[in-house]
Formats: C-alpha cells, sequence, structure tokens
C-alpha cells in the first residue's frame, strides 16, 4: 500500500508541477507489440496515433514504446507512461491484460484502454473490433470467385477471434457454393514471411486458388501472385501494394475513430469504462477496395452485405447452423450472442480437422 | 608498429578501468548516432544512465533495476564457473524455460491448494527442472564426448517449442476465454512469488541471486573446487596431473548453471511474469552470456555487469517513450555498447607496445 | 483427410525455395567455423543483408544489384565481428551474440523509409531440357537464379576446402592454429577473409527472404532462420554436401507439416518441429564417435604470442 501511496502522490506532485505548462495538452500514450513498421496489426494502431494527433492538434501530446514484449516489460513500460503523466494509454495487446489491469489499480486517475482481452475494471476500458464482419464478406467473395472449390485458410494462434473469422468466412463461402471446401494451416505466429510463404505454397499446391490469411505479412499475397491464378485479401491492413495482382479486397483495422473519440472523452470529462466491440458500421473495421477482378455482379452483393451487416439488418452467425459435431447450435433466425461469440472454440458444421489443442 | 604483447598477468589497473572508458566511449559514439537522428544526444544519454537512477521516478525504477538485473545475475553466475572451466553451456535460456514450466506445472497441478509448502516445491521444481536440461548437454559430454555449446544451444529450440506446446496445450487456463496461456501465478497467492518488502523489486529471485554471487565467490577464492575449476580452464593437463577428473567437473559445472537458469525461470514465471505464455522467454539467457563476459567471469563483476544492463534497458526504454526514438537506435547503441566493453578487454590481457619491425 | 491432395513434385519445388535462405547463411557459416571461428551472429548478418539488398534493389531496381548490396552490407557487419574477435581478441561467443543485437538494431533503423514497398522481381530462369524431364523437370525448373547459384556456391565451397591449397590452409587454420602459424600461415588474416565470407553468405540469404521469398521488407524479417542456419551447420558435421541435405530436411519438416495441414491430417505441430533439432543432437552424438569432429580450434583465441 505504501508504494500505491507514493506512487500516487509522485503523480499528484507531477500532475501540479506539470499543469501550468501543459494544462491544456492532454497526453496519450501507445503500448505497441511489434515495431510500428511491421505493415500490419501495429502498423495500423500506429495511423491510429498519427490520425490523433492530426485531429487535435496542439491539445494532445502522444507517446509511443515499439516492440514491448508481453509480460513484466510491458508492466514497467506502461506504469512509465502513466508515470510521465500520461491521462490516457492504449495497450494494444492481447497479452498485455493483465499487466494493464494492474497498472490502473496503481494509477485511479489515469485512464487505459486495453485492445483484445475481456478484463474492464473501474478506470481501464477495453475495445476490440469484430473483424468477423469483415470475413463474411470476404468470405462471400471467395465463395463466388472460386474454380477448384477450394479455399485456403492461413491461421495464426488458435484463439476466439481467429476461429469466429475462419467459421465466418466459411458460413458464406458455403451460402454463395455449397461445393465450397476450407483447407486450414495454422502457422502458430502472427507473423513469421517465410512460414507464411511455405503455408500459402502448401495451400496452392493442393489446389486452393483464393487464400484468406489471418497473420500479418504480404507474404501469402506474394505466394499468389507468383502461383498465377490466385487471389488473396489484405489482412489488418490494405496491402495495397498488391492490389494489380493478387489482392482483391482487404479487411482493414481502422483504429483512429475510436482513438479519436476516446480522447475527446478524456478532454471533455466524459470518459467511462467501457467494452466495445465495433464492427463495420463505426468503421472499426474497413472493407477495402474490391477490385476489378471481381465480376460486377459479385462486387455488388459483397457490398449490399456489407451494408446490412453495417445497418444492423443481418448478423453474420444468423441460425440455423450447427456445430461441426453436428449438435444444434443456433436454431431458425436466432442471433449468435456476444459471449459465445468472445470465447468461440469450434467450427461450425461443414469444416474439416480438428481446432490444435 | 604497434604490437601486441600477452601480460602475465591480466592487469588488475585495467580490469577495472576497462569497463569505465568502454562506457564513455559508448557514450561518445551512441551521442553522435542520436545526433544523427535528431535527437539532443546529452539529453538521451543523461536518460538512458541518470534517470532511472536519480531521476523524477527513481523510486520506481531502482526497484524495477533489480527485477530485471536479478534473473540475468543469477544465470550469469551459473555459467560463468563452466565457463572458467572451459565448459560452454550457451542453452541457459533453454534451462530457464524448462525451469519455469517445472515451477509453474507443480503450481497449476496442485491449483487452488493453499498450503506454506507449495512454494518451496515449486522452487525446488524449477532448479531440478533446468538441472535436468543441462544434464543432457553434460551426460552427452562425458558419455560421447559431444560438443555441448551445439548441444546447449540446439536445446534452447527444443524448449521453446514445448513452451508453446505448453501454452497452447496442458497448461492452458481452463478459464481464459479459449486464449493461450496458463493461469496468472500472480493471483495464486501460495505460488506467488511477491516482492518481499512493497515497492523493494525484491523477490526471492533477487535474493537467491545475492547468495549466488557470494557462494560462487567463495568456492573461486576460498575452496579446492573453485581452484579446480579455474586450473582446469587455464591448464586442462596440469589439472589432470593434479588428479582433476574432468568428467566430474563437466557434470558440476553444467549442473549448477542449469539449476541457477532454472531457479531464474521459476522466479520470473511466478513473480513478475506469471504466465506460461508463448513469449514468455524474452532472452536473458542469452543476454546472461554476455554479461557474465562483461563481468570477466567474476562474481562482482558479473553483480555489477547485470546492474548496467538492466540500467540500459530500462533506461533506454524511457528513452523511448520519452524522446520518441525508435526502439531499434536502442538495440544499436546497446549493441555497441557491448562491443566497446568486449573490444577493451584487451588492454586488461595484453599490453600495447611500440616495437621496430621484426626481421624474420 | 485427403493425403492424395499431396503432390510430391511441388512439394519438392517449394521445399528448394524454403531451402535457400538457410542454405547461403548455413554454407558461410560452415567456411566460418572451418577456419575455426565461431560466430553467433548469423541472424544479424542476415537481417542486415535482407535490408541492404532491399534498399538497393528497391533504388536501383535492378534485383542483382541488391544481391550484390546485400552481400557487401553483411560483410562490412561481419567486418565489426571480425575486428573483436581476431584483433581485440574478444571472446566469440559474447561477440557473435553482440552482433546480432547491433545488427537487428541497425537493419531496422536503415530500414525506417521502406515499409510496404514491393521490390522489382527476380526473373525465373525456364531451363530448357530440365523443365522437360518428367517428373523431376517441376522440380528443378523454372526457379530464380538465385537458387541455383546457391546450390553452385555449395559445390563450389565443397571443391575449393577439399582440393584446393586455400582450402587445405583454411582447414589447417581450423584445426591447430597454433600449428599453422608455425608454418608461415597468416592466422589472422585468413580468418578475418573466412569471417567476410560468412558475412556475404548470410547477407545474400537475408536477401533473398526480404527480395524473393517474402518480397516486402518489414522489421525482424528473418525471424529466426539465422539460428537455424547454425544448428544446420552442425548437423551437417562442416561438411558442404550435407548442408543440403540437412538444410532441405529443415525445410521439409516445416513445408510437410504444412501440407499435412492442408490435407486434413491432425498432427501435434509443436512436437514435430521439434523433430529437426533432436535429430541434430542424435547425429551430433553418432559423429563424436566418429573422425569428423568440430574443428579443433573453434571458438578459441588464437594470438601469436601464446
Amino acid at each position: 500500500m505504501k508504494f500505491i501511496n507514493l506512487l500516487a502522490s509522485a503523480v499528484l506532485a507531477l500532475g501540479t508541477a506539470s499543469a501550468a505548462v501543459a494544462e491544456d495538452k492532454t497526453k496519450v500514450g501507445f503500448v505497441y507489440v511489434g515495431p510500428v513498421g511491421d505493415g500490419g496489426w501495429t502498423y495500423e494502431h500506429d495511423q491510429g496515433r498519427l490520425a490523433v494527433e492530426e485531429h487535435f492538434g496542439d491539445k494532445v501530446e502522444t507517446v509511443y514504446q515499439e516492440s514491448v514484449p508481453e509480460g513484466p516489460d510491458a508492466e514497467r513500460v506502461i506504469t512509465q507512461m502513466a508515470l510521465q503523466g500520461a491521462d490516457l494509454i492504449f495497450t494494444t495487446s492481447f497479452g498485455y491484460m493483465d499487466p494493464t489491469l494492474n497498472v490502473a489499480g496503481k494509477f485511479p486517475d489515469v485512464k487505459f484502454e486495453h485492445a483484445t482481452g475481456y478484463k474492464t475494471s473501474d478506470n481501464m476500458a477495453n475495445y476490440s473490433a469484430r473483424f468477423y464482419e469483415g470475413r463474411a464478406v470476404q468470405g462471400h467473395i471467395s465463395g463466388k470467385m472460386t474454380k477448384s472449390n477450394i479455399i485456403g485458410y492461413i491461421g495464426s494462434i488458435p484463439i476466439p477471434e481467429v476461429i469466429r473469422g475462419i467459421n465466418a468466412a466459411y458460413i458464406h463461402a458455403k451460402k454463395v457454393n455449397p461445393d465450397v471446401q476450407f483447407k486450414i494451416v495454422w502457422v502458430f505466429e502472427w507473423f513469421d514471411p517465410a512460414k507464411e510463404a511455405d503455408a500459402a505454397k502448401a495451400l496452392i499446391d493442393q489446389g486452393a486458388d483464393v487464400i484468406l490469411q489471418h497473420t500479418d505479412s504480404t507474404a501469402p499475397l506474394a505466394a499468389a501472385e507468383e502461383a498465377g491464378d490466385v487471389i488473396g485479401f489484405g489482412q489488418a491492413s490494405d496491402m495495397a501494394e498488391y492490389i494489380d495482382g493478387p489482392r482483391v479486397s482487404s479487411i482493414i483495422d481502422n483504429w483512429a475513430p475510436y482513438y479519436i473519440a476516446r480522447t475527446q472523452a478524456v478532454m471533455d470529462g466524459t470518459w467511462e469504462s467501457v467494452a466495445t466491440w465495433d464492427g463495420i458500421a463505426p468503421g472499426m473495421v474497413e472493407i477495402g477496395e474490391i477490385t476489378d477482378k471481381v465480376p460486377a455482379d459479385v462486387k455488388a452483393e459483397a457490398l449490399a452485405l456489407k451494408e446490412s451487416i453495417a445497418a444492423g439488418d443481418y448478423h453474420p452467425f444468423t441460425g440455423p447452423l450447427k456445430k461441426q459435431d453436428g449438435s444444434d447450435w443456433l436454431a431458425e433466425g436466432e442471433v449468435a450472442d456476444d459471449g459465445t461469440l468472445l470465447g468461440m472454440n469450434f467450427y461450425v458444421e461443414g469444416l474439416d480437422g480438428d481446432i490444435p489443442q | 608498429m604497434l604490437r601486441l604483447e600477452k601480460r602475465a598477468q591480466p592487469s588488475k589497473q585495467w580490469a577495472a578501468l576497462a569497463p569505465v572508458l568502454a562506457v564513455l566511449i559508448t557514450m561518445v559514439v551512441g551521442g553522435g548516432l542520436f545526433a544523427l537522428l535528431g535527437k539532443n544526444p546529452f539529453e538521451v544519454i543523461r536518460t538512458i544512465f541518470w534517470d532511472p537512477l536519480f531521476g523524477e521516478f527513481a523510486f520506481y525504477y531502482r526497484p524495477q533495476l533489480l527485477i530485471k538485473a536479478g534473473p540475468l545475475i543469477l544465470i550469469a553466475i551459473g555459467l560463468s564457473l563452466g565457463f572458467r572451466a572451459g565448459i560452454w553451456n550457451i542453452g541457459a535460456e533453454g534451462q530457464y524455460i524448462i525451469g519455469a514450466l517445472c515451477g509453474a506445472g507443480v503450481a497449476l497441478t496442485f491449483y487452488p491448494l493453499d498450503a506454506w509448502f507449495l512454494f518451496p516445491m515449486m522452487i525446488l521444481a524449477g532448479a531440478l527442472g533446468g538441472w535436468a536440461w543441462a544434464m543432457i548437454p553434460a551426460l552427452l559430454k562425458v558419455r560421447f564426448g559431444t560438443n555441448e555449446i551445439l548441444v546447449s544451444l540446439m536445446l534452447v529450440y527444443v524448449a521453446e517449442k514445448l513452451l508453446a506446446a505448453m501454452a497452447l496445450g496442458p497448461m492452458r487456463n481452463p478459464e481464459g476465454h479459449g486464449f493461450p496461456g496458463s493461469r496468472n501465478l500472480q493471483q495464486y497467492e501460495s505460488a506467488h512469488n511477491a516482492e518481499l518488502f512493497t515497492g523493494s523489486g525484491l523477490h526471492w529471485g533477487g535474493i537467491t541471486a545475492l547468495l549466488a554471487v557470494i557462494c560462487a565467490y567463495i568456492l573461486l577464492n576460498r575452496h579446492i573446487l573453485g581452484f579446480n575449476i579455474r586450473l582446469l580452464g587455464q591448464a586442462p593437463r596440469a589439472a589432470r596431473f593434479a588428479g582433476v577428473n574432468p568428467n566430474r567437473l563437466t557434470v558440476f559445472c553444467l549442473g549448477i548453471s542449469g539449476a541457477l537458469a532454472g531457479l531464474a525461470g521459476m522466479y520470473e514465471i511466478s513473480g513478475p511474469s506469471g504466465q506460461v505464455s508463448i513469449d514468455f522467454n524474452v532472452g536473458y539467457g542469452f543476454t546472461a552470456i554476455i554479461v557474465a563476459f562483461l563481468g570477466r567471469l567474476h562474481p562482482v563483476g558479473i553483480l555489477l555487469a547485470g546492474l548496467l544492463m538492466a540500467l540500459t534497458y530500462i533506461g533506454g526504454e524511457i528513452a523511448q517513450s520519452n524522446m520518441n526514438l525508435p526502439a531499434a537506435a536502442i538495440q544499436m547503441f546497446q549493441g555497441m555498447m557491448l562491443f566497446f566493453l568486449l573490444a577493451v578487454d584487451l588492454m586488461a590481457n595484453y599490453r600495447l607496445r611500440l616495437t621496430r619491425a621484426e626481421v624474420s | 483427410m485427403d493425403l492424395s491432395s499431396i503432390k510430391p513434385a511441388l512439394l519438392l519445388a517449394s521445399l528448394m525455395i524454403a531451402a535457400t535462405p538457410v542454405i547461403y547463411a548455413a554454407i558461410g557459416e560452415l567456411v566460418v567455423e572451418r577456419a575455426g571461428v565461431l560466430n553467433l551472429g548469423v541472424e544479424g548478418m542476415m537481417i542486415t543483408g535482407a535490408i541492404c539488398g532491399f534498399i538497393a534493389a528497391v533504388n536501383t531496381d535492378s534485383p542483382m544489384l541488391g544481391f550484390m548490396a546485400a552481400a557487401v552490407g553483411g560483410a562490412l557487419l561481419s567486418l565489426l565481428f571480425a575486428l573483436l574477435t581476431q584483433y581485440a581478441l574478444a571472446n566469440q561467443v559474447a561477440s557473435g551474440l553482440a552482433l546480432t543485437l547491433f545488427g537487428l538494431g541497425v537493419s531496422s533503423l536503415l530500414g525506417q523509409g521502406y515499409v510496404g514497398i514491393k521490390p522489382p522481381s527476380t526473373p525465373k530462369l525456364d531451363i530448357p531440357v530440365l523443365s522437360d524431364l518428367p517428373g523431376i523437370g517441376t522440380v528443378l525448373s523454372a526457379h530464380d537464379i538465385m537458387i541455383y547459384l546457391g546450390l553452385l556456391l555449395v559445390a563450389a565451397v565443397w571443391a575449393v576446402l577439399k582440393y584446393t591449397r586455400i582450402g587445405l590452409i583454411l582447414r589447417a587454420v581450423g584445426e591447430n592454429h597454433d600449428a599453422a602459424h608455425a608454418l608461415g600461415y597468416k592466422v589472422v588474416r585468413v580468418r578475418v577473409l573466412a569471417i567476410m565470407f560468412g558475412g556475404a553468405c548470410a547477407g545474400l540469404g537475408g536477401a533473398y527472404i526480404s527480395l524473393v521469398r517474402v518480397p516486402q521488407w518489414t522489421e525482424g524479417m528473418t525471424a529466426g532462420v539465422g539460428w537455424i542456419a547454425l544448428a544446420l551447420v552442425v548437423f551437417a558435421s562442416w561438411r558442404a554436401g550435407r548442408v543440403l541435405l540437412g538444410a532441405w530436411l529443415f525445410g521439409g519438416v516445416t513445408v510437410l507439416q504444412l501440407n499435412l495441414q492442408a490435407a486434413g491430417v491432425a498432427i501435434p505441430v509443436e512436437y514435430l518441429s521439434m523433430s529437426p533439432y533432436l535429430i541434430t543432437i542424435v547425429v551430433l552424438v553418432i559423429m563424436s564417435s566418429d573422425k569428423n569432429k568440430a574443428p579443433a580450434s573453434l571458438g578459441k583465441i588464437f594470438h601469436a604470442s601464446s
């Protein structure tokens, strides 16, 4: 307890000391798991940070730290940002959940936001994106585009988010193409270009002509380009450098609106601890430009699907749906609840293979 | 021309002076680098070396130094014994992982049992795990003469895969919403390696590291075993005549270094880290090799080197977030410091002589 | 499960590509180790080569110039290691680890403006006779030139080590530097050159990843290939020919497990990917009773007066 008091008083002291200098400046901190130059996950978070700077100009100061390992180092980095007077801190990886919670307990006046986790506290919110909404659109396009009826899917680590993505893509591919078959390869890394390239090649060699990826590098797109008649999608960021090649569309993580809104809330004193899970509608998940490789009618259907998801008319997990083992999951017209989705650890009916344990 | 001449005895003055010199050179060259990146070099250097110790928030950073330096020192002490005897265990990272897995395994098996004996059992399991992992290269070397550098390095990769398998499979938290990673041991009182004094940063790992420094000092200076270790390293043939059994020493040195690395891993996983996760290991086992050499394989030197290394990590982090320096610049800076520290070592063991060109 | 969907020829062809970066890095490190030097900085040199090659290729629009720049970059970085270990007589293990740290830092600093750019593509060679061969045609043909150069390099290193005077001197220096010195060979000079050769090869391997394999620049993109190269040299028991075998085995396990997954076979991925390392240990044990031991002076410091 003594330590907490000490920290708190230090923060107070700093607060009063620096109040004169930076009275109207809100300081926002960002903790990144990868380098800002990863071109994927961390890159998009940093774009969000830059958007905050752009939007508020002189009224904010942002700080960030890249390549912070999950664990004790993260806790120190977050504490340090809080000590240095950050008002709001975004921690952008699942593994930062417990460290963020620990630090949040010590700094009741600082607001914390943790990405992709499930814990909150009085001054710690969490946020994530409904990427599966984008996956549904991808699934639709894939199902229409495949000629071999084999779609390859590169999975990173078997966690609910990735499994949701596979299910959402499969359901919507199957809907437009009953003969479609998914081949799933797990690489057990979020980012390993060489392995991703191997995985994409393995899938293409086995007849896949559409590659979906839940890993962060462009290596699978490069492999698709080399193979010729194969298409793929950008993941996390637009991957527009392959727009003339295999990339027909993409899912873009757009954190900027959320970061700006939350910074504004801190400025206005209206910040509250919430669990945010936003999708296409508020713009957290964007569908990148659908190229002309996709026939006009398919493109129109895909955009219509996107619109109906955004408008709330349609939920990608709507019954009737069965689990892989044939047991009932959702009845006709029933919509999956967020609790089940957040902990999703099963495939839907029709998918082959087991989720690695 | 300039010529290097080996000193009969390593120079004591140079041994003490060289590290200071190296740090100074690093500051100058590194300062140049930071200036090139458009930052004020004096401010960066001050942030790295001064702020963690005496800056505004030093009350927080000083304990963090202990947390970061503890495992480095603990592992490096173990390694230094072997290095002195010419036994090269470079797989401490693997022993660290296995120690952590064994310690956490005990805790997770007994969860949620609340008992005083749990933590001592974990300590034992951690040490045994690291020891056993190090016994593989040791026994292979003794029995078949297999190179221990390479076997211990290979076992690092094996340990990393095992860690991933455990985090994804058997040790996964059943209440973790399907995410990989075990329960957090910080929230399991009986198994938590908590700070001994609140806000001190000192946990059992730090105590063990200090004990290891003292024991290693006594062993090397006051004990026949320590003498034998040094003898084997410096004059293997003489050692054999003096009745030293190199096999027994190999087993001893690798065993000790494995056990200490295993302990470090166990303290880390039950304390600061808390979780068996895929990215649990952050390279302490490899950094400790550098620490051992920076400390000149001397227990007190290792203590200081470990603290210095921790300082550059923590100071580097502060410099990154306060001055928006890229992480890469700090990494380069650390690499440079190691280069210079290693390079000036020359002055302790050799002297520069101005000589005429040799006539041969 | 549908094993028939795995086509052996295609599998072998992708194996050729998967193995190339590690072949370059390993054959370079092999020469270094045969000269009696253990450089653990392969990962650092590879990633430096990857970015140097990428920068040069993007700016000149020529992949070949890129590969040259990569070799130069890797060699320059290894020169640091050479200075430390050969002139300042620093410990090789520690210097190598420091080199990796430094290389990772240098590369990401250099690469800051190069994220999200696509490099010029490396042309493919269609070898007329080879591609017509039934079966192995697919395996051997229509690769980029760097794959063939890699194979040539392995053959060249093998021949030089076995048949030439340079090879003899190199091996003498690696086996017993004091004796080599007494015979009048310039131990330090030989080793510095070997180290630089190793650096250049590692650089080429890195550039193969950033220019052909991925192709793109991202920080830390070599993702541990350098460490695998180190394992490979040991696996190969310091024989050039066996480097190829080892690279295909190491690459093969990865490619095969991905293919098995794609075919729907449930396999314990983590345990399977341990196997190359365990096999390496077994090979080491078998070798230790054999004559093909590690170079006797491996990792030892040489100074003329000692």
